[in-house]
């Protein structure tokens, strides 16, 4: 029997910032792949101390919903889930490259696969295209666009500024946009001044978070230029100095995103056969599936 | 009122002798065995012993009948040793015997698991069926509740109380009413009370079994790391302040079974939930760390102006937040010293234009420490 455990910040505060979590778990469990899908949170129930213990599975693989390695993923987690051993060198990673390390879980005395985070995963970078996608509503979107991939910065975690960089490298690499870019929040370049940081028209502009709230739906809107105040809303696209800023709000919310957190399983040894596949298909926008 | 009448299915019938092939069964009064020289099965129940033929188990007496279907629920179709624990309880399977809960489960049994009403009904086949509503909703008639047929539904009504306020604490005695999951399967009803209230029944049956592991708060400083240390330097006094505020039956229906230590029991109540908490929760620790800054502030004297009848509603108005009662305080009841009126009228007479009460400024040195801190 097989248990996908998959753990989030969860908030006091925002209803919304468990969202993701509940949505990627709801698409994994209707694959079937996995005979029990649970959930835990840091700031919510259950709690990342007592989520282990509601999983029944003989191999358990537990999947951080977290953008970047640092201090959740390296010492909160493994503390809380209470895995015997745990060194972060047993990732051997640098700051993207974290896979998957096997141990002991003293509250259920059994092993568990920790796995790197969602966000440093390599299947992330599709899932920022989709998004793009979908912000856009067009499947072949990439010509005359510019797309910024926007981060915190290295103020709060210095490896979360690498998973921006790496991904921004690897959708230039696609040559799909025009131009690819990384903007911060709390650092240059800084997203505040989006527009004179493109020459396209069309800037597509994504936040590498896995939930909405406060910094994604307050804070980069206002400052952007999108709206003076996040309450009233903006439009997409929003025009801003001459460009059209096509804002698509976290990554993380994106269906597409519960396909990484099933490559994260499956790299670290889950049988999951199609489902990734079926998965991919599943949440491409509709647009997508009535053009296939 | 007719009672259930058992009849044995070929699965279950099969599931039984398949069992029996391997060794002897013995369970919630059923014992039974095969006799493979006779060929016969030795089927033993409080009030019957019977020897039937191998081909003939379907014609055990329906008093035995219900025993096998019984034991059919809940070896083979319940899922896991907790949630057949969980399903037993929700039907007092400890306090009765077979015969008197197929009897009872006719006309259902109902129990309560925090602010949940869940009654399990019998099917013939001995398959239980599971209805689960707000206890606030016992008697409201099942068509005017929203009906759900998906567990995990629980998650989103459990999400916001009635006012649209959002239950960071699921276990806060704030759920909203008004739905109904009409027919649960005994998997399904372990799914949706785990969506209602996480990790309670897992830690029930920790408890049942005497194995409930309990981090006490001590243990909790010891283990915070980040902006968490800071509830390091709580004082003990202050933990004892904090549970009787947060973890009452009023704030939360968890029993707290969390001490200062093993060897330091808190004065405050526990509740008398049915469900254990085995450490502060992540609400406690936040706001453990809240009253950390707080604490280290120290106290100063200061002069107010103040009738007695105004001190007597400053005193009402901490009540009433406290006890979240200020939304029951009638427009018109001025005697309230909640009422908003009133308070109003406190504030035009005694605050200054800063907001000062009676003038007296909070800091006479003119200091306003920062009060900084975000959510992580």
């Amino acid at each position: 029997m097989q248990s996908l455990v998959i753990v989030a910040h969860g908030s006091h505060l925002n209803p919304d910032s468990a969202t993701p979590t509940h949505t990627h778990a709801d698409t994994i469990r209707k694959t079937g792949a996995f005979d029990e899908v649970r959930t835990g949170f840091w700031k919510e129930e259950p709690s990342l101390r007592e989520v282990l213990r509601t999983a029944r599975g003989d191999d358990i693989y537990v999947v951080p919903l977290f953008i970047s390695e640092g201090y959740f993923t390296e010492r909160v987690i493994p503390r809380e889930l209470r895995l015997e051993g745990w060194d972060p060198d047993l990732w051997d990673s640098e700051g993207i490259s974290a896979d998957t390390a096997t141990l002991v879980a003293s509250d259920i005395d059994k092993e568990v696969h920790y796995c790197g985070p969602v966000g440093t995963h390599e299947a992330m970078t599709d899932v920022l295209i989709r998004r793009a996608e979908s912000v856009t509503g067009d499947p072949s979107v990439g010509d005359g666009f510019g797309f910024a991939v926007v981060g915190h910065g290295t103020e709060r975690n210095e490896k979360s500024a690498k998973a921006i960089e790496y991904h921004t490298e690897r959708v230039r690499e696609t040559g799909r946009f025009d131009e690819v870019k990384a903007l911060y929040m709390d650092e240059e370049p800084e997203v505040d001044d989006v527009t004179e940081h493109f020459d396209s028209e069309d800037i597509i502009v994504v936040p590498l978070f896995i939930a909405d709230g406060f910094h994604t739906q307050e804070d980069i809107p206002e400052d952007m230029g999108l709206t003076d105040d996040y309450r009233t809303g903006y439009d997409v696209p929003a025009e801003v100095d001459g460009h059209r800023i096509w804002y698509g709000g976290a990554v993380g919310t994106e269906e597409l995103t519960a396909d990484v957190i099933l490559e994260r399983a499956a790299d670290a040894g889950a049988d999951i056969g199609d489902a990734i596949e079926r998965v991919r298909q599943q949440t491409k926008p509709t647009t997508l599936v009535a053009g296939d | 009122m007719s009672v259930v009448e058992p009849a044995l299915s070929e699965t279950q019938l099969a599931a039984f002798s398949e069992t029996l092939a391997e060794g002897a069964i013995e369970y919630d009064g059923l014992a039974a065995e095969y006799d493979a020289d006779e060929e016969t099965y030795h089927i033993e129940t409080p009030d019957r012993h019977a020897t039937v033929d191998a081909d003939a188990l379907d014609t055990v007496a329906a008093e035995q009948a219900a025993y096998i279907t019984n034991w059919y629920f809940y070896t083979q179709a319940v899922g896991s040793e907790v949630k057949q624990a969980f399903c037993r309880w929700l039907e007092l399977a400890d306090d009765h015997s077979v015969p008197d809960r197929y009897d009872a489960l006719e006309s259902g049994i109902a129990r309560e698991w925090g602010q949940l009403s869940i009654t399990t009904t019998l099917a013939d086949d001995g398959t239980r069926h599971y209805e689960v509503r707000h206890i606030d909703d016992s008697d409201v008639d099942a068509d005017a509740l929203t009906t759900h047929t998906d567990p995990f539904d629980a998650r989103d009504i459990g999400t916001l109380d009635a006012d649209g306020r959002y239950r960071p604490l699921r276990t806060a005695p704030s759920l909203d009413s008004g739905w109904i999951f009409p027919d649960l399967a005994a998997d399904e009803v372990y799914e949706a009370v785990e969506a209602f209230y996480p990790a309670t029944v897992v830690n029930w049956h920790r408890e049942q079994r005497g194995e409930l592991d309990i981090d006490h708060w001590r243990d909790e400083q010891d283990r915070q790391s980040g902006i968490y240390n800071l509830i390091t330097v709580l004082p003990d006094e202050a933990v004892e302040w904090a549970a009787a505020a947060c973890c009452d039956d009023s704030q939360c229906l968890k029993r707290r079974e969390w001490q200062l230590s093993e060897d330091e029991p808190l004065d405050a109540d526990g509740g008398d939930g049915v469900f254990p908490c085995r450490e502060p929760c992540s609400m406690v620790v936040a706001a453990g760390r809240e009253w950390a800054k707080l604490e280290r502030e120290d106290t100063q004297t200061y002069e107010f102006e103040l009738t007695p009848s105004e001190k007597d509603q400053l005193e009402a108005i901490i009540d009433s937040v406290a006890d979240d009662e200020i939304d029951e305080i009638r427009e018109a009841d001025i005697g309230n010293g909640a009422n908003r009126w009133r308070v109003r009228y406190l504030r035009e007479k005694r605050f200054d234009d800063e907001g000062n009460l009676s003038g007296t400024p909070t800091h006479p040195d003119g200091h306003d420490p920062d009060d900084g801190g975000d959510d992580h």
